[in-house]
């Protein structure tokens, strides 16, 4: 457990050192603790990894990616799942934005499934399923769906309901039949598992922590999410996910002209 | 369940009645209560698509919106096109084909050089011809509002091991797809010019619109 201040805020130096003890403790930048059906952007330096912990088991993480510098440049999840054959994410696979250039990396994983497909929640869907709560009788344990936490956290960079493309939901696995129906693979992700996006461009990160929309769980209990930010650097050359297959050497070709 | 799905309605008295050619965009504002059908003349043509409220072009057709709110990836007969604000924009109420993409999205010059080869970014692309129309219609619109599209008559199965596959295309020469508009929308197609890609045979072939007002 990671020891928490007076403020109830987690010891940042510790909560790295308990779910990031693997990692060189002088390359960890930063590290942050979103509640269950929280909310956060970060502007993310290239060669930056960022860590997601599902503390609890059961997590969704719901993030968006923009390129910092040129916001209409975005992650695009056909492109990305065309480019490499995939309709789930896992170590080896990478984020491609509309430019056909690596947004980010999928470096490390112990889940073995992400989700992007589904999307974000939204508060018709929270509404019919779990009713209403709000912050007048509820306070901050009010219901809040994965398409309001993203329109608030785009607002605060300037973008809005058009910047918002589909996501990658962490944690979440859905898998698809014959008839192409979706079911909600529970369970997917243990306590602790993790999974690692390496920023390979300078991005704008919007992290939802709202359920998965397809998450049939009977309560409304969205679990926290814990981020470690270290200094990884970027792709090496012989890379995995540079490795992965020939189309991936070829976005970090489009990738890497823009740094030379 | 078949989803297979014939329409009654009569091209003699479509209001609106164009044959586009391959690689081309279009763009088409339909009243609330017509009727498109958009027919694939030679056969496994994409006819990328996406789709606006005419009155506020932020609400905007969504794949993932659309795919919630029926539970999976295909369209056909009864899927409900719904859009980022949950609302229904189209109903897809005829469709000879039976199964449409939501998952492909729009090739690009710059996607073709990561799928095929990076001197393949000077090739025509759905999404030149997307903002090559949005130049010209005027709209105040630009790649911003360039969501990901529906691809008509386009089959991408996904496996239950999540692997994604271009399946051969199960549209054949005639085959069509016909939609109510629930509200105003405007229509944003680009008759897909990919050569790279044996989905359609490597030959962009024409497809026909019809328009017919409300019954």
């Amino acid at each position: 457990m990671q020891p928490e201040t007076s403020h109830g805020l987690p010891d940042m130096p510790a909560f790295a050192r308990d779910h990031a003890a693997d990692l060189p403790q002088e390359k960890v930048l930063w590290s942050e603790l979103i509640p269950g059906g929280g909310h956060w952007s970060y502007r993310v330096r290239r060669g930056t990894t960022l860590r997601f912990i599902d503390l609890e088991g059961g997590a969704n993480a719901s993030v968006l990616l923009y390129r910092a510098d040129e916001r209409h440049e975005r992650l695009n999840i056909p492109d990305t799942l065309k480019a490499q054959h995939t309709a789930h994410l896992s170590t080896g696979h990478v984020l491609y934005s509309d430019m056909g250039r690596v947004l980010a990396a999928v470096s490390k994983d112990t889940v073995g499934w992400h989700d992007p497909l589904c999307g974000l929640s939204n508060a018709a869907g929270l509404l019919r399923r779990y009713g209403q709560r709000r912050y007048q009788e509820h306070r901050n344990a009010m219901h809040r769906n994965g398409k309001d936490n993203m329109l608030i956290e785009l607002g605060k960079w300037g973008l809005g309901l058009r910047d918002l493309v589909p996501c990658v939901n962490l944690f979440s696995k859905v898998v698809v039949d014959q008839a192409g129906n979706f079911s909600f693979a529970s369970g997917n992700s243990q306590p602790h598992s993790h999974v690692e996006l390496r920023c390979e461009m300078d991005v704008l990160v919007a992290v939802s922590t709202a359920l998965h929309p397809l998450d049939p769980s009977p309560e409304y209990a969205p679990k926290k999410v814990g981020i470690v930010a270290w200094e990884s650097g970027t792709a090496a050359e012989d890379d995995v996910c540079r490795l992965s297959c020939a189309e991936n050497r070829r976005g970090y070709f489009n990738t890497e002209l823009v740094y030379r | 369940m078949t989803s297979l799905q014939t329409s009654a309605l009569d091209p003699a008295t479509a209001v609106f009645d164009y044959v586009q050619p391959a690689g081309e965009p279009w763009v088409h504002t339909l009243k609330r209560g017509q009727v498109l059908r958009i027919v694939d003349l030679e056969g496994n043509q994409a006819v990328d698509t996406i789709f606006y409220n005419a009155a506020d072009k932020s609400e905007s057709y969504s794949a993932t919106d659309t795919l919630q709110q029926q539970g999976g990836i295909y369209l056909t007969t009864g899927s409900v096109i719904t859009s980022n604000l949950g609302n229904p924009m189209l109903t897809i109420v005829a469709d000879t084909c039976g199964r449409h993409d939501t998952l492909g999205g729009a090739c690009a010059a710059e996607s073709n050089s990561v799928r095929y080869a990076i001197q393949k970014k000077f090739m025509h692309s759905c999404r030149d011809n997307f903002l090559h129309a949005l130049a010209h219609a005027d709209l105040g619109m630009d790649k911003r509002d360039l969501v990901p599209n529906i691809n008509f008559f386009m089959n991408v199965p996904v496996t239950p091991e999540g692997g994604l596959e271009f399946a051969d295309g199960v549209s054949a020469p005639g085959k069509y797809v016909e939609m109510r508009a629930e509200m105003d929308v405007l229509v944003l197609v680009s008759n897909c010019p990919q050569l790279n890609n044996p989905c359609n045979a490597y030959n962009p072939t024409p497809v026909r619109f019809l328009v017919w007002d409300a019954e």
